[in-house]
């Protein structure tokens, strides 16, 4: 355990050691490795468990189940990743997945030819709340909790004051995406697939993704080697807010209208962050990335899908939950920080 | 501290747009002020209100029950019975029901009751519970869950009506669905079972006060949240009658809820003018802290309605208010399991399972008031016959 | 002093304003009405202050403050003689909660964020659990009276939130109070120079339990047993305190600042009311006045969290 274990991805601040990329043997400790064996040994523990209960665990509708379940959150959690490895955070992502709810099932109203516009209306919509958190934060200096915060009461207030109950329409040919699947895998898993693959694409293989990791780990520093700082945390709140836009639109798909509640019923904020740094990923920036939080998120679902089939009641589910989330980031964080002294 | 003006500034434009805004259209008045003169100060009807509903649940009132009037659990209103032969099958049954949500006392109260009228029927071999957390994406996974789990009969509290209604609908074709306390936008479940409904909770609540507020008195309805349909219906029937009255309602006013903020709000309103003559509520849970600032306040507690919940009957008996407790009886969450047995066994049931829903008053308040019980109890919980009863609802035995 | 100076402004703008509809409001038992509604938030922003300061965050309160009242009333079960040993047993809660919220932030080095979000899913699931989903038993007179009655004319909420508001000036002219400061402003250089970072932490996040189980007892006391008691309330106090000019991230902030925030926040809530803006638009200008006042009050507020002992770059 002497090796220095770190995240692989560049970090943008000096290597302090030369074994910075460790053998396998490192890399097995990191978060990422963790979350995936905990996943594991999870749901080894779940299928004895429930096989003692005299039931099944992996069956067909198990494993759908848990992709269904864990869709909407993968896709927001894939996005605060972003703001999170940025140094950020986004209280928002709730009420903007009630408000993209409402506006795609308003404009669809029904009508199959709606679908792009209604697509594109949320996107934009997303884009813009997006634009409104980076603003604030990088421009008028106001700190993430509070900014986020404060844009999250006002998106409350919009979607309190217009809407009173379930509205809109969402068309059959949409609820393909809520309900259709091929083989055991939802659609709905494919498009959190999509958005994961994308972000990480984005993380490994772009400068930008270069420059989250730089930002998120020192800012000053990624300022000082010419990073344009606040137009990183910008576009990686726009890129948050797109992710919880596109989970309002799968939640009206499953829903078939939209919803004011949809958002905040789901505990969309707390808990995506919490599948974050379940996952592994720095609540301080800079370290981690989004295969974790998948991992952090199929967590969650697999906890709750055992709970389920052993029918515990919600408050049992509420203590596990803090427990986990509070002793896995107690264990990354001592891997973490064993460094040559 | 050019920034610092900037902040007085801006908190100064809105304080000034607050007072200046004419708020068009909304479910609540903006100021006393600007309604009395309008008339009866309760705002633009709801978009919930259906005025057939609202004739039909006051009709039910006056109605006849059928059934074991020992057991209203078991009666029905005007039933249209419907045949259930082709769900005949020969035990035992494997029962299952995806729960909306238990967060909060009137659902704790009625998740207990059910569970102990499961307990009462051998014949149900197996009953598989999901509790859906309040979230409807969960109940849709939960339903589609339950489906596979070889259920003989699904039954469904909603968690809310439109969006759960394709998820029902779904089951529908596979199983016997039944559905109580909110209902779904399909006519597919073999039953539906409900008390009469949030109209005659408003209504029966309403008219006592009409009657007990002398004419041009001002009364306060507070509410919980706009927008939820239960709610909704509640106040909307409520307004109905306020409209056709003497009395002037000087505010509607949302509480989430929460005691606190109720008791703050009713002090103001006791500042502001100095009397209030009644009390309209669409939930009894924070009626206690509405009487409380009465109390604190030094002055008399007007007519006032609450809920079957312990602590407002004691209250109630204790400080012998003048009040009403509308029902929205916890003992329909014995009904559905009767129903789907004897769907099973082919039995006809209604299919419309209208629950008789008395209400509280001053003559039967010493039947309902258990004071062993804890003070978020449901007096029409049902449950008193019950093995377990009283422990296991938090009760004493005395 | 001088940093309360702006947010103190803006309060009295506030006041004025609230005092213009509502003449009452200048009478005696107006203001003191108004003190004692913003009594418990205002004790839980002088906690939270020690926490924040000291560059952490402690989203557990709201959920402290519930379970605390839960715990009385199934405790205390309307005995009257109960009333005192639970009153201690609250106090004792609320300093085990803070010394576990803080030892695990600090020696299992878990960001106070994480740690008090699991504090929160931990008590609220473990407190229902205890009394089988809904409150149980009833409050005590005695119980009730610190956030019902007075002494002559003076609530006793209010002499409580004197005496807690007075405390908390007096610790931060203490040695712990500058100590905490600097651990907010530079924790590694803070630890060079000798102060226990580890030790002063924990006693702020203490600080914060003691205060949510004052708050419990006066909102208790005020509304009786509720399940829903301190809903909210975490943010309603890291607001209020960021009002006041505090920054999160620490190192920067005054106790009278940030209980003029809190104050701010109540007074905000109640103009609101009296002007009738209605109940969905309020949270609408609510949020436009946060980002607004903390805007304008941040010259160069740090906008990222603090980096914590055991980053790598703690040390650039």
């Amino acid at each position: 355990m002497n090796l220095p274990v770190r995240a692989r991805r560049p970090t943008g601040r000096p290597t302090r050691s030369g074994a910075a990329h460790g053998g396998l043997a490192a890399r097995l400790r990191e978060p990422t490795q963790v979350v995936f064996l905990a996943l594991l040994g999870l749901v080894a523990v779940g299928y004895v468990l429930v096989a003692l209960d005299g039931g099944q665990f992996l069956t067909m509708e198990s494993v759908v189940g848990i992709q269904q379940r864990s869709a909407a959150l993968g896709i927001v959690a894939i996005g605060q990743t972003l703001v999170i490895l940025a140094g950020s955070l986004d209280l928002s992502v709730a009420y903007l997945i009630s408000l993209a709810s409402l506006v795609a099932a308003e404009t669809m109203a029904g009508q199959d030819g709606n679908i792009l516009p209604a697509v594109a209306a949320v996107l934009a919509v997303s884009m813009l709340v997006g634009l409104v958190n980076g603003l604030i934060i990088t421009r008028l200096r106001v700190h993430a909790f509070i900014a986020t915060l404060g844009v999250a009461l006002v998106i409350k207030g919009v979607v309190d004051h217009l809407y009173d109950g379930p509205a809109g329409k969402v068309p059959e040919s949409f609820q393909v995406l809520g309900y259709s699947r091929i083989g055991p895998v939802p659609v709905s898993a494919m498009l959190w697939a999509g958005v994961a693959v994308a972000a990480w694409f984005l993380l490994s293989r772009t400068r930008l993704g270069y420059r989250i990791y730089a930002v998120g780990g020192n800012e000053e520093v990624a300022r000082l080697s010419g990073i344009r700082t606040g137009r990183v945390i910008v576009v990686t709140h726009v890129l948050c807010s797109v992710c919880a836009g596109i989970a309002g639109l799968l939640l009206a798909a499953r829903l078939g209208a939209g919803a004011p509640t949809v958002g905040t019923d789901g505990g969309y904020d707390l808990e995506s962050i919490a599948a974050v740094v379940l996952g592994g990923t720095a609540l301080a920036g800079g370290k981690g990335g989004v295969a974790g939080t998948v991992g952090g998120v199929l967590l969650l679902a697999v906890l709750d899908t055992i709970f389920n089939q052993l029918e515990v009641n919600s408050f049992v589910k509420d203590v596990v939950r803090g427990v986990v989330i509070v002793i896995a980031v107690a264990v990354y964080a001592r891997r973490g920080t064993r460094r040559p002294a | 501290m050019p920034r610092h003006k900037a902040a007085i500034a801006v908190l100064a434009a809105l304080v000034v747009a607050g007072c200046t805004t004419d708020k068009p259209a909304s479910t609540t008045p903006s100021t006393a002020s600007a309604t009395s003169a309008q008339g009866s100060g309760t705002g633009e009807q709801s978009k919930f209100f259906v005025q057939a509903d609202f004739d039909a649940q006051l009709a039910m009132r006056s109605e006849t029950p059928q059934g074991p009037s020992d057991k209203p659990w078991e009666q029905a209103i005007a039933p249209q019975m419907t045949g259930t032969a082709t769900y005949k099958k020969d035990g035992p049954y494997h029962l299952c029901f995806s729960n909306a949500a238990v967060n909060n006392p009137w659902r704790q109260v009625g998740w207990k009751t059910m569970q102990a009228e499961v307990g009462l029927h051998k014949e149900i071999g197996k009953f598989t519970a999901l509790d859906a957390e309040g979230k409807d994406d969960k109940q849709i996974s939960d339903i589609a869950e339950l489906q596979a789990k070889g259920c003989d009969a699904l039954i469904v509290s909603p968690n809310t009506t439109a969006t759960l209604t394709p998820a029902v609908t779904a089951a529908c074709g596979k199983v016997p669905v039944i559905v109580f306390d909110r209902g779904v936008e399909t006519d597919c479940p073999v039953t539906f079972i409900k008390p009469i409904g949030g109209y005659a909770f408003g209504a029966d609540a309403a008219e006592f006060l009409v009657e007990k507020v002398p004419a041009g008195g001002k009364v306060l309805a507070l509410r919980i949240l706009p927008g939820v349909d239960v709610l909704e219906t509640r106040w909307s029937a409520a307004k109905v009658v306020f409209d056709r009255s003497q009395s002037q309602v000087v505010g509607v006013e949302f509480t989430d809820g929460d005691a606190a903020k109720t008791k703050s709000i009713v002090s103001d309103y006791l500042q502001r003018y100095g009397k209030i003559d009644g009390v309209w509520m669409d939930s009894g849970a924070t009626a206690v802290a509405a009487i409380e600032a009465f109390e604190d306040a030094g002055v008399p507690v007007p007519p006032i309605n609450g809920e079957d919940q312990q602590d407002f009957l004691q209250k109630w008996k204790d400080a012998g208010l003048t009040a009403v407790a509308p029902t929205y009886p916890t003992y329909q969450w014995r009904t559905p399991i009767i129903a789907a047995l004897k769907i099973l066994k082919g039995e006809e049931v209604p299919k419309l399972w209208n629950l008789p829903q008395p209400k509280v008053t001053g003559e039967n308040l010493s039947t309902y008031l258990k004071p062993n019980m804890p003070p978020l109890h449901y007096a029409l919980c049902g449950c008193e016959d019950l093995p377990g009863y009283p422990e296991t609802w938090g009760g004493k035995k005395s | 002093m001088r940093r309360a100076l702006p947010i103190v402004v803006v309060l009295v703008v506030l006041l004025a304003a609230i005092a213009v509809v509502n003449p009452f409001f200048l009478e005696p038992a107006g203001f003191l009405g108004f003190l004692k509604r913003a009594a418990p938030l205002v004790i839980l922003a002088a906690g939270q202050y020690f926490v924040i300061v000291s560059g952490e965050f402690d989203l557990s309160v709201g959920s402290l403050v519930t379970a605390e009242v839960v715990i009385a009333a199934r405790l205390i079960d309307g005995d009257e003689s109960a009333t005192w040993p639970v009153l201690a047993l609250l106090i004792v809660i609320g300093l085990l909660v803070g010394l576990v919220n803080g030892v695990v932030t600090t020696k299992l080095r878990v960001p106070s964020f994480i740690v008090t979000l699991g504090m929160l899913l931990v008590l609220t699931g473990a407190v229902f659990l205890w009394t089988g989903g809904a409150p149980r038993g009833a409050l005590s007179e005695g119980f009730r009276m610190f956030g019902r009655g007075g002494l002559g004319p003076l609530p006793w909420s209010v002499l409580i939130l004197l005496a807690m508001g007075a405390a908390a000036i007096w610790l931060t002219r203490t040695d712990f109070g500058r100590t905490l400061i600097a651990v907010g402003d530079n924790e590694r250089a803070a630890a060079l120079s000798g102060v226990r970072v580890d030790r002063a932490k924990i006693f702020a996040f203490m600080l914060s339990g003691l205060a949510a189980a004052v708050a419990a007892v006066l909102l208790g006391g005020f509304a009786g047993v509720s399940a829903q008691a301190g809903q909210g309330l975490e943010f309603s106090a890291i607001t209020a305190v960021v009002l006041g000019g505090v920054a999160l991230g620490g190192g920067r902030g005054s106790v009278p600042a940030a209980l003029a925030g809190a104050f701010t926040l109540e007074a905000l809530f109640t103009l609101l009311n009296l002007y009738g803006i209605s109940g969905a638009l309020e949270s609408t200008v609510q949020g436009v006045i946060i980002i607004a006042a903390v805007a304008a009050g941040a010259v160069r507020l740090p906008w990222k969290f603090t980096p914590r002992r055991g980053d790598a770059h703690a040390a650039s």
